[in-house]
């Protein structure tokens, strides 16, 4: 009886310490506002109340010559210009159009370059510094003359520049990746 | 000039006279081909002479391309209507042969690479199954010109295929469960694989396909029964690792030598040094040999890689079992403007300066069409079939092409007119040839580029090319070509211009009678003798399929093409490309402005028949 006993209260103690451990539950969610997830939007469709746009993050590199010239050159240095060439696409789809699949906004470009993308494009996070990604969505996005023209790089001496981005007739654009 | 079709060498009545005879020695009849096909028992993918089935895309070992069946013939082609066609469900470029056995034909998409087997017994050939290999997205970021696939094998009750993302898959042909499967390629190291396999001796012969990603190109052997690896020869590399031993005796003293493939590269370029091989494969069984093009040295700028840079751009010769190569023929040693040597190579037994020689005919990138014996190696003659502004001419003695200096391309300098352009004066779209007439029916293009070097950075996975490329039409402002050609005399018999390149493979039968289609979508028959256009038909999306001949289970003949823009030079429709950008896809888009114009995206199968 005093073993039966002992046991017992071997398992009552170890019901009481494993009972201890519950799950934390939230009963109320906060709202999903944090701009991380606000500034990854990849939909035009957006259930609720309208609210504006999430502010451009990195304004400085959008609007800086020598972070758009920079973007420019490491789109070569980093083999970008292998798949898209110099904007009108190939193995990798054009970036001079306006048609944006994964957002046109600089947060966006920036994390399809880290993230990657599924159907081909590579996952280039941790093998670029974060500033030179920032530096080459300014670029990418010059090339649809989403950046402001006198930021844009004057022409080069390359074949590819005949006619360089900033010049180039093209259609309004039209950016599929953030709500108006 | 759109759309039109004339013929521009007056020299027919000539050649019918006089080539003709010495081009058929030994044809007993219109029906004894002089073609060495394999017809041993012993090799089950062949197909007898005239058993109407198609069983893999070049239709036999020979690579001919040539259908015995004599039903449609020019006569009565002005009556082909369409009996019925099949959606694939997939909008990218269309290369692809159909096959056909029994009452099954078999169909591979690009990607995502499914199989579609469709019933020929039932009215309208219903699906009777589908296989879907689901390929890894991301290879799609590796193809260098479109997401493409040539074409599945039948032999063994089996259909053998490739996926983009560097699988081998035998699937029953019967009910369509999977057999087995081997991956080949590794995707971070730039590797795909788009070529059709061969089946050879129970064993499948698989390509890899890359060269503008710093892969290093192999073959390699998997046994048909259990997809375990045989042997792999790679492209570049010692010896040992490109399978040359004791056996390799090749023609020409340059090819002469150890670890030819180190020693012909800077340290360690032959690692990333290309040499992929994503064209079709041949074999000769009384040799018992296989014959298949290496492609492009990586990167494209030669600077970059001073040397001969073997054994990229050449033929190799190999012994089926073993993978030991025989011989090896370098069509560009040192490729300067991404000559691929990859195009096909068909085994002929023709009269070359009067004598009997078992040869291998190839119509070479660089613009020439080459005469080999097969046996050795040697060349017998090469002349060209377009315009050509990079060499002048084939040292017949050394083997090696006259190359004009001021045309190589250097590191920031833009070098003009450069023909032929980058996809060569043909690129993969393969030949037919016809015993009938002794000629070999050629799909090509007439494009010249200019050419800037660049620094190229080699990043696993990424693209290592290393030039800047703008593309256009060549003399005469016609973008493609369909030429018969004589492999005996070395000359053009007739030409056909096309306003496109002529993206898609050849199709001769017996009933004088050669097919092709157009970047536009018209699908075409010509008469084998004159080029003269018998019979045509619009398809939904521009033609870049290999078409195929087949005798249905009804006793028929029919014929049977993919249609589907795309592939290299159709990728500003396949991929959407902004056409203001002349240096996309590799500089094809500047030759290409105008063909979202002229057609869309569409995967479809037409099959013809005589009412």
């Amino acid at each position: 009886m005093k073993i039966l006993r002992g046991v017992w209260i071997a398992m009552l103690g170890a019901a009481a310490l494993t009972g201890c451990e519950r799950e934390e539950r939230n009963f109320v969610e906060p709202p999903p506002t944090s701009s991380a997830v606000e500034s990854l939007r990849l939909s035009d469709l957006r259930p609720g109340p309208s609210s504006p746009p999430p502010a451009a993050e990195n304004s400085a590199y959008q609007e800086n010559a020598y972070a758009i010239s920079e973007g420019q050159r490491l789109f070569s240095w980093y083999n970008c210009a292998g798949c898209h060439f110099h904007g009108g696409g190939g193995i990798g789809p054009p970036l001079m159009d306006d048609l944006w699949i994964y957002g046109s906004e600089p947060q966006n470009i920036h994390a399809t370059i880290i993230q990657g993308r599924p159907n081909g494009m590579p996952a280039f996070g941790g093998r670029i510094p974060d500033y030179q990604v920032w530096q080459l969505a300014a670029y990418v996005r010059s090339l649809s003359g989403l950046t402001p023209k006198d930021a844009v790089p004057a022409r080069s001496d390359h074949m590819s520049n005949e006619s360089p981005p900033t010049t180039m007739e093209k259609p309004s654009p039209k950016m599929t990746g953030s709500p108006p | 000039m759109p759309g039109k079709t004339w013929m521009c060498f007056p020299l027919r009545p000539f050649l019918l006279s006089i080539a003709l005879p010495i081009a058929q020695p030994g044809i007993a009849g219109p029906s004894q081909p002089s073609l060495s096909i394999p017809t041993s028992p012993a090799l089950p993918a062949t197909a007898s002479e005239d058993d109407g089935q198609w069983l893999m895309p070049a239709r036999d070992y020979a690579n001919s391309r040539y259908s015995s069946l004599a039903e449609i013939n020019t006569s009565n082609v002005k009556n082909l209507r369409l009996s019925f066609t099949f959606s694939t469900g997939v909008t990218r470029g269309h290369e692809a042969a159909p096959l056909v056995t029994g009452d099954t034909l078999y169909l591979v998409t690009p990607y995502p690479n499914i199989l579609y087997a469709l019933d020929l017994a039932r009215p309208g050939a219903p699906l009777k199954w589908k296989y879907e290999p689901k390929p890894l997205a991301a290879s799609q970021g590796l193809a260098c010109c479109d997401v493409v696939n040539r074409g599945a094998s039948y032999a063994y009750g089996k259909i053998f295929f490739n996926t983009l993302d560097g699988q081998t898959i035998a699937v029953d042909a019967k009910t369509g469960k999977e057999l087995w499967k081997t991956r080949l390629g590794n995707l971070n190291l730039g590797e795909s694989v788009t070529m059709a396999p061969l089946v050879v001796k129970n064993k499948v012969l698989v390509g890899n396909s890359g060269g503008e990603f710093g892969v290093r190109g192999w073959l390699t052997a998997l046994d048909a029964n259990t997809g375990r690896i045989a042997w792999r020869a790679y492209s570049t590399g010692p010896d040992q690792d490109v399978l040359i031993g004791p056996e390799f005796k090749p023609f020409y003293p340059q090819e002469r030598g150890t670890d030819l493939g180190v020693s012909s590269w800077p340290a360690d370029a032959w690692k990333i040094g290309g040499g992929t091989v994503w064209g079709f494969v041949s074999y000769d069984p009384q040799l018992d040999l296989i014959y298949y093009g290496t492609a492009n040295p990586g990167p494209w700028n030669p600077e970059l890689r001073p040397g001969d840079n073997k054994w990229t751009a050449g033929v190799f010769a190999r012994d089926p079992d073993t993978g030991q190569a025989r011989w090896f023929y370098q069509w560009n040693p040192h490729d300067l403007y991404d000559y691929d040597g990859i195009n096909e190579n068909i085994l002929l037994d023709l009269p070359i300066h009067g004598q009997p020689r078992k040869v291998l005919v190839h119509p070479e990138r660089n613009g020439y069409v080459y005469v080999l014996d097969r046996g050795t190696g040697e060349v017998l003659s090469a002349e060209a079939f377009v315009h050509v502004t990079t060499t002048s001419g084939v040292d017949l003695k050394t083997g090696r092409t006259h190359e004009v200096a001021e045309k190589q391309p250097r590191t920031g300098s833009v070098v003009r007119e450069i023909c032929p352009a980058a996809p060569g004066g043909k690129d993969w779209q393969p030949s037919a040839w016809s015993p009938r007439t002794g000629w070999l029916y050629i799909p090509h293009q007439n494009i010249c580029m200019d050419e800037e070097g660049l620094e190229a950075n080699y990043i696993a996975g990424t693209p290592y090319v290393g030039a800047n490329v703008r593309m256009y039409a060549g003399p005469g402002g016609h973008r493609g070509e369909f030429t018969a050609w004589d492999p005996v005399q070395a000359k053009p018999v007739w030409k056909i211009k096309e306003n496109f390149p002529v993206w898609s493979g050849a199709l001769a039968t017996a009933g004088d009678l050669v097919f092709y289609g157009t970047m536009e979508g018209w699908f075409k028959a010509v008469s084998a003798r004159t080029g003269e256009l018998l019979w045509q038909f619009k398809c939904g999306s521009g033609i870049i399929g290999q078409p195929i001949s087949y005798r249905g289970p009804d006793g028929k003949q029919y014929v049977a093409v993919l249609s589907g823009v795309g592939g290299w030079s159709g990728a500003i429709v396949a991929g959407q490309l902004d056409p203001r950008d002349g240096t996309g896809a590799l500089g094809f888009v500047n030759a290409m402005k105008d063909l979202p114009e002229h057609t869309a995206k569409g995967g479809m199968l037409y099959v013809f028949a005589l009412p």
